[in-house]
């Protein structure tokens, strides 16, 4: 290349790099207007109320309430139980759809997979018709067994969030997981097979290791997601189960309390993105496309 | 069992490499075996006995059914009728991990999560050996196929020949009793190919006792490793036996042409002679002389087999048979020139020794050939033994 042709180019690319800052303006005024203030508001008003200096006396208080310290342990809890519980029923439904197929197993990995296009409180809706006091299960045994009142009553507490979560959320294990299954050369089971392995032990030492990308990435989203459930949650009304999410609800819609509303999401969004900030790591570190999430 | 015991063709064997062979060598049985893939039948009527210590290939063109024989000997495919034997067991129900053989596929199938003599301990730590042995054992295994010095390489780490290697030593490693090996050689390039290829013909001079069923599409490898060669083709066996005298003596048409080129020349018997084991055809307006096939009788047609290396232009002491063919091509290979010519019809092919004046295309030239090199086959009823 002659030097002559530097300038020309260097123009040319310089045209081009601030027509591209031009073109970028729009939108990143639209995110900042839309979705960054809003952010940064919440913010704001965490750390400086309705008015005032900027302090973390707000937050202080705020940590210091029961209610706050219960729906942090709540929201915990639920989540990794609910994980677990999805991981678990993930795993064991991928090893079915995989390893021991049977006709229609495709359409039942299908039919699981619509759970995710569905809104989450449907679900437990659902769930109410069938566990409720009122439900087909209840009313059903109180017929049979001539009870005076609901042998079935897990539905509105902490294990009724829990398996609603459960449901909605192993698709977000199970389609990573038949990913990473359908990678794992058939050739490596059946050598592992004539060497004298049994089932157990090719799940355990040649199935898992396999799947263990998918299942940390699977895992990691769930953990995500129900971090931040609030339709279940909010629809089943389980009795003295409040998490961060509802917690801004009560605070902001039924008390008013803006700013303790504005300090319990920041919380939120924290957990969020540390949960967020896992699940890219998991995701790079092992692959997504071994991970079936890329 | 004595290291003496183990000596072959003036080669001892070392005790450590006596130890990972079968105490005893086991036959492989098929009887009768079927397999059925959704309702259409892959392997039919499949009878086969691999005898003790040898060395059996399955060959045949794809879809011929001879991967299926090979695992329904594994355990992955249930016959649907027959019974499959490994010695005297009777292991037709029994599930892969209870039949105690060894397997090598064409892709290695290595597991890529674990080093290398991890992987040969699989075997025997599915096997809950002793970890002593298993270390003992692991180091052998290596030690024979030569990748001691890569135990603790993880495969991604090593080449197609390497991986090749391993594989073979995670399935000795569990000393079983047969060892299956499915397309071995088809991942790899053909220098490694021949390398290879040595390696096993040496490994099984090494453990004489272990008997080996090899699947391969390839009639080089056939011809060179194994003791006796089946060729099946759509789900049956058409042909089995010594691979030497099933080169030389093709039992029908396809066996000749799959094992090996063969020149086929359309001939009829006329005369049966020395006291039925020759006979002379007759070929255009010629006359020729082959070995006679036992089906066949005088006023029979049928075709006469020989193979291009065993037709030459110079007339040797014992050739019985000439021909007069006109040259249609000259392909020099390097290390040897292919011929074909044309006559009666049929086209004729040789191979010899590079020429340094080779014969051009149209040019008659005189064709000579052993009646001890040509064999009479069946034109009929020669698809099936």
């Amino acid at each position: 290349m002659s030097s002559a042709a530097f300038p020309v180019a260097g123009t040319s690319a310089g045209r081009a790099g601030s027509g591209a800052g031009l073109w970028i303006a729009p939108p990143l005024l639209l995110l900042a207007g839309s979705f960054f203030y809003p952010l940064a508001f919440v913010a704001g008003q965490a750390l400086m109320g309705d008015a005032g200096p900027p302090t973390l006396g707000h937050f202080g208080a705020v940590f210091r309430t029961a209610v706050f310290q219960k729906a942090v342990v709540h929201t915990i809890e639920i989540a990794l139980a609910a994980s677990a519980g999805c991981l678990v029923l993930g795993l064991i439904f991928a090893l079915i759809l995989t390893f021991v197929p049977f006709p229609g197993a495709r359409v039942l990995a299908r039919l699981i997979d619509t759970f995710i296009a569905l809104p989450t409180f449907l679900v437990a809706l659902a769930f109410t018709f069938v566990y409720g006091s009122a439900g087909i299960l209840n009313a059903s045994l109180m017929d049979l067994l001539h009870l005076p009142l609901p042998p079935v009553d897990f539905l509105y507490s902490a294990a009724g969030v829990i398996l609603a979560e459960v449901t909605v959320y192993t698709p977000f294990i199970l389609r990573p997981l038949l990913a990473a299954f359908s990678l794992i050369e058939s050739a490596q089971i059946e050598v592992a097979s004539s060497l004298g392995a049994g089932p157990w032990r090719i799940i355990r030492q040649i199935i898992l290791p396999a799947a263990l990308p998918a299942l940390l990435a699977g895992g990691s989203l769930c953990l995500l997601l129900t971090v931040n459930e609030f339709g279940i949650v909010m629809f089943i009304g389980a009795k003295g189960v409040i998490t961060l999410p509802l917690l801004v609800y009560d605070k902001a819609i039924q008390e008013f309390d803006y700013t303790s509303a504005c300090v319990v999401a920041v919380v939120n969004i924290a957990l969020s993105l540390s949960l967020y900030s896992l699940y890219r790591f998991v995701v790079g570190r092992f692959g997504g496309r071994l991970a079936g999430l890329e | 069992m004595t290291a003496s015991e183990f000596a072959l063709e003036g080669v001892q064997r070392t005790p450590a490499r006596a130890a990972l062979a079968p105490a005893a060598g086991t036959g492989i049985g098929f009887e009768g075996v079927s397999v059925a893939y959704r309702g259409a039948t892959v392997l039919q009527d499949f009878s086969l006995r691999v005898p003790p210590g040898e060395i059996v290939a399955l060959i045949g063109p794809s879809g011929s059914g001879k991967t299926t024989a090979l695992r329904a000997i594994a355990g992955f495919v249930r016959p649907v009728q027959g019974r499959v034997r490994i010695g005297e067991r009777d292991v037709t129900a029994l599930p892969p991990y209870a039949r105690d053989i060894g397997m090598v596929v064409q892709n290695y199938a290595l597991f890529p999560h674990m080093r290398v003599d991890e992987n040969v301990a699989f075997g025997l730590r599915a096997r809950r050996s002793p970890e002593a042995l298993a270390s003992e054992r692991i180091r052998e295994c290596l030690s024979m196929v030569g990748m001691l010095d890569f135990a603790r390489r993880y495969p991604r780490e090593l080449s197609g020949g390497q991986q090749q290697r391993v594989a073979i030593a995670r399935a000795l490693a569990i000393r079983p009793q047969v060892l299956l090996l499915d397309e071995p050689l088809s991942a790899l390039d053909a220098q490694i190919r021949r390398n290879m290829l040595d390696e096993l013909a040496r490994l099984h001079r090494e453990l004489p006792a272990l008997t080996i069923l090899y699947v391969t599409h390839d009639q080089t490898e056939a011809l060179t490793l194994a003791d006796r060669i089946a060729i099946l083709r759509d789900g049956r066996l058409v042909a089995y036996g010594p691979s030497q005298a099933l080169y030389r003596r093709p039992p029908n048409r396809f066996a000749a042409e799959f094992l090996g080129r063969a020149n086929l020349l359309p001939v009829s018997v006329e005369r049966i002679t020395e006291a039925g084991r020759m006979a002379s055809v007759r070929f255009g307006d010629g006359r020729l002389q082959a070995q006679r096939h036992p089906q066949l009788h005088v006023g029979d047609d049928c075709l006469l087999c020989i193979r291009p290396h065993e037709v030459s232009l110079a007339p040797p002491a014992e050739a019985h048979n000439s021909l007069t063919a006109t040259v249609q091509s000259v392909v020099w290979q390097g290390d040897l020139h292919s011929i074909a010519l044309e006559m009666e019809d049929c086209i004729l092919r040789l191979v010899c020794a590079p020429m340094r004046d080779p014969p051009r295309p149209g040019h008659p030239l005189e064709l000579h050939f052993s009646a001890q090199d040509s064999i009479l086959i069946p034109v009929d009823h020669g698809e099936h033994v």
